[in-house]
């Protein structure tokens, strides 16, 4: 079985925003809802990076732990679901998740967020594979169909990685050796591990 | 091609030979902004980027901050608050079993005299019906998913844990109006003094025959009184916090109001099983007092002795 997982080379991405756009579109999200975001760091400074960040799919999922109607559920590959008609938007999974996946289509008073939504992997959720019912809860399931994320099959620079993780981190390993970095990125030591030398300076 | 690649294999040997401290600590301003060690610490350190995201937070790419809550709420509160719930039940259990009902020591005397109003017992069952409901929503929700979910099946579970969440999250502020409202009404009745010291050191009468004194309030009844002020706030405040959302606390708030919540509730259900107790199964006569708001002039004597006393002064001198 392959365990998936996204990875974002933050030395590719360009904020385009074309996962976000991707995703909205292959999920048909609800307005104000956004499963995957662009973040930029340092924006407009020397050394601006920019990675996309959805749910990030975890082994030990805090979302998981903390649910209080236990509507999550992990799949085969390793791909973090839940079950909306579980969901009574309480908004503990947001508390617990560390990259702000879970988002909630409402924001009114007495805690009525409305049901929580946040990325699938495009893999629906827990009614049959592509059903009316399962698109419109959950959008795309891509995953049924032996596809990947619409969101890293549509990134124009492929900084943006989906897949089995062994798959995604030889990609990315490659990637690094090719930058030229001693030791293939996995070093330990204080040495960067997005070391470059063709921007080395003398 | 030669003429690009010939000035940087130039520059790459002068590199090599002029500067050796440069090629083993490239952690120069240009080379740290990429995503290396120190990019990742000052993210994992929850620093805020630009993103085109409306929503709240969304410029962090990385809260710690949750793993730290799931860390207190699942490992610390959620046990604690069994030990703390089945302690109390079990101790309630034993003391019964073992010392059993405190009764009357005289016969009635049938003389009743007033001791709550209707609006103090209307009060009290508001508050004491929300607390319930509450009560049961609020560790439904806690603990709900080890024990219901498998016994009811997930649409009735569903249906069940909305119907928690919608009634704690909408009577929730109604119990803060009846708290505070019991909070002003009593408070004057709840003051410690001498006597509450003495009561206590003589453990409040509640084993063997002593009978400390006791004016209106008890010390034990006044001690239940500040812990529901007391906790009862801190619970009511932070319940608040979660419950509107909407003004855009942030997640770190949420999450340390939902500590303060979850504990401070849990140690008022476990408090409130005393007070049940000693209220209705472990004093003959108690329960009269707030369903009728009147007691027999033997169970004032025997609990209340000063208020017994200040009544029946009151009531010659009103003769």
């Amino acid at each position: 079985m392959a365990r998936m997982k996204f990875l974002c080379d933050s030395k590719r991405c360009i904020e385009c925003n074309g996962c976000v756009t991707a995703c909205k579109n292959e999920n048909e999200v609800e307005w104000g809802v956004n499963r995957r975001r662009v973040v930029t760091i340092n924006d407009g400074e020397p050394g601006e990076t920019s990675i996309s960040v959805a749910c990030m799919h975890c082994s030990d999922a805090p979302c998981m732990a903390v649910c209080p109607t236990d509507c999550f559920y992990q799949t085969d590959d390793g791909i973090v679901l839940h079950n909306k008609d579980l969901c009574i938007g309480c908004g503990y999974c947001l508390y617990a998740c560390p990259f702000g996946a879970p988002q909630f289509p409402s924001d009114a008073a007495f805690g009525e967020r409305g049901k929580m939504d946040k990325c699938t992997f495009c893999a629906g959720g827990p009614e049959e594979d592509n059903s009316p019912e399962e698109k419109a809860k959950y959008g795309a399931n891509r995953i049924a169909e032996g596809k990947l994320p619409m969101c890293a099959e549509m990134c124009s620079t492929k900084a943006l990685l989906a897949g089995d993780a062994n798959e995604v981190s030889d990609i990315f390993r490659e990637r690094v050796i090719y930058r030229g970095h001693n030791d293939g990125a996995w070093s330990m030591s204080e040495e960067d591990l997005a070391y470059d030398a063709t921007q080395q300076k003398a | 091609m030669l003429r690009i690649k010939m000035p940087s294999i130039l520059v790459l040997l002068i590199t090599l030979l002029l500067s050796n401290t440069a090629y083993s600590t490239p952690s120069d301003a240009k080379v740290a902004g990429f995503a290396g060690a120190d990019y990742w610490q000052v993210v994992k350190q929850g620093s805020e980027g630009r993103t085109q995201d409306k929503g709240s937070e969304s410029g962090q790419l990385i809260n710690v901050a949750g793993e730290e809550w799931r860390h207190w709420r699942n490992q610390w509160i959620t046990p604690a608050g069994i030990f703390a719930i089945g302690g109390t039940l079990a101790i309630l259990a034993i003391f019964y079993l073992l010392v059993g009902q405190k009764k009357l020591e005289q016969p009635r005397s049938g003389q009743l005299i007033e001791r709550w109003k209707r609006l103090d017992r209307a009060n009290h069952w508001t508050v004491a019906v929300l607390f319930i409901i509450l009560a049961i929503s609020g560790l439904s929700l806690l603990y709900g998913k080890f024990v219901l979910k498998n016994l009811l099946g997930n649409s009735m579970w569903a249906d069940y844990m909305l119907l928690c969440k919608l009634a704690h999250n909408y009577l929730g502020p109604l119990f803060v109006l009846g708290l505070l409202f019991m909070i002003l009404r009593w408070i004057k009745h709840n003051m410690f003094n001498r006597t509450d010291l003495i009561w206590f050191l003589k453990g409040g009468g509640i084993i063997g025959n002593a009978h400390p004194s006791a004016g209106y309030m008890n010390g034990g009844e006044k001690l239940w009184f500040w812990l529901l002020t007391i906790v009862g706030l801190i619970v009511c405040i932070s319940g608040l916090v979660m419950d509107f959302q909407n003004f855009g606390q942030l997640r770190e708030t949420m999450q340390i109001s939902n500590l303060l919540h979850a504990a401070g509730s849990l140690l008022l259900i476990a408090a409130s099983f005393g007070h049940i107790y000693i209220g209705t199964l472990g004093t003959e006569g108690a329960l009269e007092g707030m369903k009728t708001g009147y007691v027999d002039e033997t169970w004032a004597k025997q609990h209340h002795d000063l208020w017994y006393e200040e009544v029946t002064k009151k009531s010659h001198k009103d003769q």
